[in-house]
């Protein structure tokens, strides 16, 4: 029902992302997911990555400063107004989603979006209830 | 034109007789009434008879802004609080000020000083002075009020902030002078220009700049953009504020008050006294004062001197601008900050490494202050607000213990530069000149 997400704080800086996405490769990480938010001044990269806790490693070990967090990752259809029904559901019950991205997976043709809300049990409940098949991390 | 011609003009041999009878005054007064200076002049060996001659003041151990702190609040105070009739206080390293206590004599003394340095530009009773620095604890602003109330020029103590009054008063009251640092004379300029205001329809005449280092550079955009005789004056408040020295109308240095402040250059790392015209730290011993005397204060400023006589006819020596300082501190928009300062607002937020840098530019013509923070705490990431939150936290600290706005960013762990040793903690990228 959730899945480890790998959160980077990156300077805006020439080349960071070069830098992080190396220590990656290095360490034979597959990125299946990202997303990066920036400010003028910093940003954060959010990875989903086949090893979490291997990628969570190396980069901390390259002094990059790096969080694991649980979000939600779901499965929708991938045509049109195959989100809506996913947002509809939890707007429903009021649950707020404070940041998302979204990935195709390749094999499946199916599209998948990575959430973060407030109370993650809930909204893995709810969508579960609803049958969103929510993907294990 | 000059406030006391007979003194500004006194013959170098008779300076010299009168400083040296005041300086061997003030150490024997310092040693009578001042704990502190009793005990360093008797760990050192000099008793006051011991100063005969003007060089013998190389005898006495220099005093300096750790000696003042160190007696925070009144313990170099020489007279009882009831003689005190003025307290000022400068901005310190720990959040603890420097504190200056004035009698009436001292006050009738600083203005005198700050009048003769407003007649020598050639301000008289007839202009009309804004007074643009901020009232307060700072001794620009009162210290320029009392010296030109004694020239007999009518003030306008409007203080700092608020251009469009700023603006407003100096077209409606006619201001002919104006009192400023020399950014926000600029600051002034610009948004005259901006709203459309021709200088030349003002009455502006005469600038009298302070409390921050400027450039030539800056005098002359000043003179282009603001239509007035722009000026410099220099002063600190541990010695008594502005009026110890300022330009003349020829502005080759700036003449020291030398009835009341005797001058020396010195080598800051060696303490030896240099010749005329070599730089070095500037020094100053008080001859006059009685609430805070002070014997060979080290100002951390660097200057040279020079005895030449002035084309103006003022005899008293002249300092070359400061324009820069031998210490860590820095002046931003005319505010003293301290890396320590940053230091201790960082040392209270766990979520950042206690290693810094702050890098100083001047855009334009305002001092920029951005403070580089290394983020530790992971924790964080999870949630943007959160970040945004710790970096509006450590910007609202360091604007209330700075006293200053200042930007701050969020680096890396370990991407601040360590060095061997003594760290880096500043880069001053302002140009000086």
């Amino acid at each position: 029902m959730s899945i480890y997400q790998v959160s980077v704080f990156v300077e805006n800086k020439k080349g960071r992302l070069a830098d992080i996405a190396k220590v990656l490769a290095d360490n034979n990480i597959n990125i299946r997911a990202l997303s990066i938010a920036d400010t003028t001044n910093f940003g954060i990269l959010r990875l989903i990555v086949d090893d979490p806790q291997k990628a969570e490693a190396a980069l901390k070990a390259n002094n990059f400063t790096v969080s694991l967090t649980h979000v939600i990752a779901i499965e929708i259809p991938d045509v049109a107004g195959g989100l809506l029904q996913a947002l509809e559901v939890l707007n429903s019950e009021n649950i707020s989603i404070e940041y998302m991205y979204a990935f195709i997976d390749s094999t499946e043709g199916k599209a998948a979006v990575v959430m973060r809300v407030e109370d993650r049990k809930a909204a893995a409940d709810l969508l579960d209830k609803h049958g969103f098949k929510t993907i294990e991390g | 034109m000059f406030f006391q011609k007979d003194i500004e003009t006194m013959k170098r041999k008779d300076i010299e007789a009168l400083q040296l009878e005041r300086l061997k005054y003030t150490v024997k007064y310092c040693y009578d009434n001042v704990p502190f200076y009793r005990k360093r002049l008797s760990e050192a060996g000099v008793l006051p008879e011991k100063i005969k001659t003007l060089k013998d003041i190389r005898y006495i151990p220099y005093t300096t802004k750790t000696d003042i702190r160190d007696n925070y609040p009144y313990g170099l105070f020489a007279v009882p609080l009831e003689k005190i009739v003025r307290i000022h206080a400068s901005s310190g390293t720990t959040g603890k000020p420097t504190v200056v206590g004035y009698t009436k004599n001292d006050l009738n003394m600083w203005s005198d000083a700050v009048a003769r340095i407003a007649a020598s530009v050639g301000v008289n009773s007839g202009d009309i002075a804004q007074i643009s620095f901020g009232y307060g604890l700072f001794t620009g602003a009162l210290g320029l009020h009392c010296g030109l109330e004694k020239l007999g020029v009518a003030i306008v103590p409007i203080s700092s902030g608020n251009t469009d009054k700023q603006l407003m008063v100096m077209q409606d009251f006619r201001t002919s002078v104006l009192i400023a640092t020399p950014s926000y004379a600029l600051y002034l300029a610009e948004q005259m220009k901006a709203k459309g205001i021709d200088p030349k329809s003002l009455s502006l005449r005469i600038g009298m700049f302070g409390s921050e280092p400027s450039t030539l550079k800056m005098r002359d955009e000043i003179e282009a953009n603001l239509g007035v005789f722009a000026t410099d004056n220099y002063g600190l408040s541990e010695v008594c504020g502005p009026g110890i020295s300022g330009d003349c109308e020829f502005r080759d240095g700036q003449h020291i008050a030398e009835d009341y402040f005797l001058p020396e250059i010195i080598d800051g790392e060696t303490g030896e006294v240099l010749e005329e015209g070599q730089e070095g730290e500037i020094v100053f011993t008080t001859l006059c004062k009685e609430g805070i005397p002070l014997l060979r204060y080290r100002t951390r400023d660097l200057s040279s001197l020079t005895y030449e006589p002035c084309k103006c006819g003022r005899t008293h020596v002249r300092m070359q601008r400061v324009h820069s300082r031998s210490d860590d501190m820095l002046k931003i928009r005319g505010v003293n900050v301290f890396p320590t300062q940053v230091e201790s607002v960082l040392a209270e937020i766990p979520d950042v490494a206690s290693h810094y840098r702050m890098i100083v530019t001047r855009d334009g013509y305002m001092d920029r202050l951005e403070i580089l923070v290394e983020l530790v705490n992971a924790s964080l990431l999870e949630r943007y607000k959160e970040l945004e939150a710790l970096h509006d936290r450590i910007k609202g600290r360091l604007r209330s213990v700075l006293g200053l706005d200042v930007s701050v960013k969020l680096v890396e762990p370990n991407s601040i530069e360590r060095c061997q040793g003594k760290t880096k903690h500043v880069i001053d990228k302002r140009e000086n000149g």
